[in-house]
């Protein structure tokens, strides 16, 4: 085995990180979600965080783009590197990073206005002037999603299936060039045809955009990822490689929960 | 199962139904008789010469003009100011201020504050505009009154619509890196539009028959000018029917019942264009 990574730390050792999170622990009030969690994302690749419910997955992911910062309770300590800078600086401004690290949520959100409108907004609010409609184009070619909405592009975003909404939202996230992509449980509440639809997209954007999926779908974990990262109440039981999450665990618990002994 | 615990549950749903149909329906036969008995009665008072006629003594020559004017100034000005200070406020509150103690005392005081006697309005628009700001008894002394009077409903009616926004849209919008203002302006506001309309119909709807603070600020009887800007004295609609009501002689009575059929007509038209903006705005919203 040339690729030893250190699963107590979370640490890769020959990737280039984009995200490196570093003894991180969030609160809600006195209550401890995340605790002492360090990991790297690498860049250009699939991770996957899994883990029972409650363990503090989602909040993990929502630390990436300062979702948290909405929760009035919520606090955070330890340290998040994105490419280097730290994003809980007081000089780090919150919505530059949502711009750079964008998110695709569990429910399909897409806003009550046209399929056009919901990609084209992003840009128009992050100053984009020209080419609005070739960019709206490009996202929803990336997001496979252009040859089914291309001649009602101006229909409600409401009159999608549930499947075609998610890979608008997809769009919508893609359209203003973020270099992260955080998809929380982005197939939870979708059909087999629209989740397999979403997973060879996945593929497809690993090759411009780095990709942090929570998942409670082990399968899709083993079919997506690169790398998996187990956590358990709160605390980062065990990251690697997919292939050696799933088939060669370090750790009694990982082995456990991947093969559906509990969670 | 037990079918007789059944039927008896089918006759207390039908019981109920019967009732609520009942007392929807005798409230919309109450307001049928009232509005025929007042039609019946206006109607041949209803003309161009009473729609273009000042006050009179004599009740064919009597008209309605200068407290339609009044009225329309009035309206136009307390929308102008209670409405933009409403929505703003009550966007405050639920997007910018927290969801701690002081908020909440805040809320319950303005939900009394909307229950509060309308001739307390009147006191407070007589001591603080009419005399101390010295606008005297013109437009803009009763309009900034009656914006006083109706801001608590459009507060409480606009925040209910803005907190029934769901979260996820909110969430969506910051996730591409909007700024609050921006989640606000291009999302919160047009999916609240709707609910803030129809708080601004009741509002208005209240504003525009409310007599008491206007007779306490000193809003005249006996007006025979239209107003020409806001520092005018001026009438109203409702004034001019308690007057007329309120004098002994059956032709007046009925000119009361003609003053009434402008007032609703009024409302009617303003209401129509607030649910006219309510409707586009929920077809650009699906």
């Amino acid at each position: 085995m040339e690729y030893t990574p250190n699963t107590d730390h979370g640490i890769l050792e020959n990737e280039q990180p984009i995200l490196q999170v570093e003894d991180v622990t969030i609160r809600y009030g006195d209550v401890p979600a995340i605790q002492n969690v360090s990991l790297s994302i690498a860049k250009q690749q699939i991770t996957s965080i899994i883990g029972p419910s409650g363990c503090g997955k989602s909040t993990l992911l929502r630390a990436f783009n300062r979702m948290n910062d909405f929760i009035p309770e919520a606090n955070i300590t330890g340290r998040i590197l994105y490419m280097g800078t730290e994003l809980y600086s007081e000089e780090t401004d919150p919505v530059d990073v949502r711009r750079r690290i964008g998110m695709v949520f569990q429910k399909p959100n897409p806003f009550p206005k046209s399929i056009f409108a919901n990609v084209a907004w992003g840009l128009s609010i992050n100053g984009y002037q020209e080419g609005i409609e070739e960019r709206v184009e490009k996202s929803l070619r990336r997001a496979a999603l252009w040859e089914e909405v291309a001649d009602r592009l101006h229909d409600s975003a409401s009159s999608l299936s549930g499947g075609q909404q998610q890979r608008l939202c997809i769009a919508r996230a893609l359209a203003i060039e973020p270099e992260v992509i955080l998809m929380d449980e982005p197939c939870s509440a979708l059909d087999p045809v629209s989740t397999a639809h979403i997973e060879d997209l996945m593929f497809e954007l690993k090759q411009r955009y780095t990709i942090v999926i929570v998942t409670h779908n082990m399968q899709q974990a083993a079919r997506v990822s690169d790398y998996t990262a187990f956590l358990e109440n709160g605390k980062l039981v065990e990251f690697g490689e997919t292939n050696q999450v799933f088939t060669r665990p370090h750790h009694n618990r990982t082995e456990e929960y991947v093969t559906g002994r509990f969670g | 199962m037990t079918p007789g615990n059944a039927l008896r549950r089918h006759a207390i749903a039908k019981v109920f139904h019967l009732l609520c149909a009942t007392v929807t329906w005798a409230s919309v036969a109450v307001l049928g008789v009232l509005l025929f008995h007042v039609s019946y009665s206006g109607w041949m008072w209803l003309d161009g010469q009473f729609l273009s006629s000042f006050p009179s003594r004599f009740p064919e020559k009597a008209g309605i003009q200068s407290a339609l004017w009044g009225t329309l100034w009035l309206i136009t000005l307390t929308v102008s100011f209670s409405v933009p200070i409403g929505v703003a406020a009550a966007v405050y509150l639920e997007e910018y201020g927290g969801k701690g103690k002081l908020s909440r005392l805040i809320e319950v005081n303005i939900a009394n504050l909307a229950g509060v006697p309308s001739i307390v309005y009147g006191i407070l628009g007589l001591v603080v505009f009419v005399r101390f700001f010295g606008f005297g008894r013109s437009v803009l002394a009763g309009s900034l009154t009656m914006s006083l009077l109706i801001l608590p409903v459009i507060i409480v009616a606009s925040r209910e619509s803005v907190r029934a926004v769901p979260d996820s849209i909110r969430q969506a919008a910051f996730a591409l890196g909007a700024t609050r203002w921006q989640v606000i302006r291009s999302h919160v506001l047009p999916s609240a539009l709707p609910g803030i309309l129809t708080g601004v119909i009741l509002a208005m709807s209240r504003a525009i028959g409310e007599t008491a603070p206007l007779i306490m600020i000193g809003a005249l009887t006996y007006v025979a000018f239209v107003p020409n800007g806001p520092m005018d004295v001026f009438t109203a609609l409702p004034i001019q029917i308690f007057n007329w009501a309120s004098r002994p002689q059956q032709e007046f009575h009925q000119l009361a019942a003609a003053g009434i059929i402008v007032l609703l007509t009024v409302l009617l038209l303003m209401n129509a264009i607030a649910v006219l903006i309510r409707y586009r705005t929920e077809e650009g919203n699906k």
